[in-house]
């Protein structure tokens, strides 16, 4: 019992002292700083504009209104967007979009992925260094001439305007590729004497072992194309066309006076969705942010 | 008799491989390679609508006299120094602290410093953009009541730019955690335990043990949160206005969008200063990939 009670005891000193006291006050400030701003939005989305702007600020909402979603969704007589619900059209563009260019990138990433990760051809090495260069990368750099393109195909205010520059994803491709060279290729060069071609292979044996590195693919690229906001503010200019960024942040600008209630409802529809795929494939984050930063 | 097998083996490899990059090399090309090119190429050009001329390095002569362009690239660069030591700094103590605590804790912790990223820079600047507010913001409020300061945090020249930074901080911990916190699950006990015997105290072990033992996953998130922080746009777009006051927040990013896309429509000199952003961050990865990676490289 005694023997027991002096490691602990130990312990319990060290919590205590100064170093250590810092460093939880960090951890705390840090986490609240992280975490405070999302309920403060959840919060303020259910508070009516008297209410949102007291001072000692309301940590509750004493009297929680949902008339900011009614607004949101319903419209507003004498407001740019009444009547016609836009706030459902950019949730459902956001889906669109998002789903699409996750799509694509699974497809393309798989299959570039397996090619510079398993196959041995002529410049192959050149075209993953290309691949990582691009992934570096800030993609503002491309912004002018993408534009130019997008105006050249007639391609403003359109779903392939939003999603072009999105079909490939080069850090998909790098994520899959580092995964996939850690099958084993005694396996393949089995399949591959039984006679069956580098398709097969991929189709029948490599693809269904790569699912973890897939899912990391599909997620990193949904939540890029969910939270893009420089491109879609700049093909976008009719209301219809909004993604939820863009349309959220339009309500603060497009309004005299700063509508708390509302700005803050339209950051929790498009934040929801996000946290949902969060919460339900976490597993995907971890693994995708620790494959690029550990096998790189 | 073996060449001959591998040769046969490769030959459909040669043309396979090309075939399963189709795809995505499509969208590649014409969509990620060629859009860098042209953007480079056009910084030469002067486009108007009557027809495009070359002018060789006119529009970077231009820059060099651009007095707003180059407080751009101070504040850039004072966003890289706050915010990118302070992320590494802070993720790293996070990481050290909460690993010990168990599988629950990391986890929660993973997830509180995760859930901003996934939020988005949009959401959250609508937010800070309430509690910034002078009247009824959080900050003031919080600030008044615990130290006994009010100020218009993103009104005044000295306070904007760190007051933006702080608040990328806060949504920039979340990958560094998880790659620090994966980093240290792979360090072997019995390094920590041999330390121990030697009589190393948890500083020294932490300085003498982990530190060098994390270089790599430092090296990654240096890099990544350079690039990152580089292209600092949303706050400055959504929290200030036109970069102020009086330019002391505009980013690179910022004026290249003010210079492309408002009513000025000067593209050439946009992809100008897009073309330095390009050159500036190549030579920072390979710097820093040199600086750091030198002992990294055996593995």
């Amino acid at each position: 019992m005694t023997a027991h009670s002096s490691p602990r005891a130990a312990t319990a000193s060290r919590w205590f002292r100064p170093g250590r006291m810092l460093a939880w006050v960090l951890l705390v400030v840090s986490a609240t700083a992280a975490i405070l701003p999302l309920y403060w939005m959840a919060t303020g989305s259910l508070k009516r504009q008297s209410d949102a702007m007291k001072t000692p600020p309301e940590w509750f909402p004493q009297e929680p209104t949902l008339a900011n979603y009614k607004k949101l969704f319903g419209g507003e007589e004498g407001q740019a967007w009444s009547g016609r619900r836009p706030a459902l059209r950019w949730l459902v563009n956001s889906l669109l979009v998002a789903s699409t260019i996750a799509i694509s990138a699974v497809l393309t990433s798989a299959l570039a992925g397996y090619a510079l990760g398993k196959l041995r051809f002529r410049g192959r090495a050149l075209v993953f260094w290309l691949v990582v260069a691009t992934m570096m990368l800030p993609r503002q750099v491309s912004l002018i001439p993408l534009y130019l393109l997008v105006v050249k195909f007639d391609w403003m205010d359109s779903y392939p305007g939003m999603i072009a520059p999105y079909l490939c994803f080069p850090f998909g491709i790098f994520l899959v590729r580092q995964f996939m060279m850690q099958l084993p290729d005694e396996l393949l060069a089995a399949a591959r004497i039984d006679g069956a071609g580098p398709w097969r292979v991929f189709w029948h044996i490599v693809l269904p072992m790569s699912r973890p590195a897939l899912g990391a693919v599909a997620i990193f690229s949904f939540m890029g194309a969910w939270n893009e906001y420089l491109w879609q503010l700049i093909v976008t200019n009719r209301p219809e066309m909004y993604t939820l960024p863009v349309g959220v942040s339009k309500l603060v600008s497009t309004l005299t006076a700063f509508d708390l209630g509302l700005a803050m409802a339209g950051a929790t529809v498009a934040f929801v969705p996000m946290l949902a795929v969060f919460v339900l494939f976490q597993r995907y984050f971890v693994q995708g942010v620790s494959v690029g930063a550990l096998k790189g | 008799m073996s060449s001959v097998a591998s040769s046969a083996m490769k030959s459909p490899q040669r043309i396979s491989g090309w075939l399963f990059l189709l795809p995505a090399g499509i969208p590649f090309a014409a969509f990620v390679v060629w859009p860098l090119v042209h953007g480079v190429a056009l910084s030469f050009f002067d486009v108007q609508l009557r027809g495009t001329e070359f002018i060789g390095w006119e529009n970077y002569r231009r820059l060099l006299d651009d007095e707003t362009f180059w407080s751009a690239v101070k504040n850039t660069c004072k966003f890289v120094l706050l915010v990118v030591p302070i992320v590494w700094g802070l993720s790293l103590g996070i990481s050290a602290l909460v690993y010990p605590m168990g599988r629950f804790a990391r986890a929660f912790f993973r997830f509180a410093f995760y859930v901003p990223v996934v939020a988005g820079g949009v959401c959250l600047a609508m937010v800070w953009m309430w509690i910034f507010n002078g009247q009824y913001g959080l900050l003031n409020y919080l600030t008044g009541e615990l130290l006994g300061v009010e100020a218009d945090w993103l009104g005044r020249t000295d306070t904007a730019l760190p007051s933006l930074a702080a608040v990328v901080v806060t949504w920039s911990l979340g990958q560094p955690i998880i790659i620090f916190l994966a980093a240290l699950g792979g360090i072997p006990p019995e390094l920590h335990e041999a330390a121990r015997i030697d009589g190393a105290g948890a500083i020294r072990r932490f300085w003498h043990v982990t530190l060098p033992l994390l270089r790599p996953a430092s090296l990654f998130v240096l890099v990544t949160q350079t690039i990152g922080v580089f292209q600092v746009f949303v706050v400055i777009l959504l929290l200030t206005v036109n970069g102020g006051p009086a330019n002391a927040t505009r980013t690179v990013v910022y004026g290249m969008y003010e210079t492309a896309f408002t009513p000025m429509y000067d593209f050439d000199y946009a992809a100008a200063q897009g073309s330095l952003l390009l050159v500036a961050l190549g030579t920072i990865a390979v710097v820093q990939f040199r600086l750091l990676g030198r002992q990294t490289t055996m593995d």
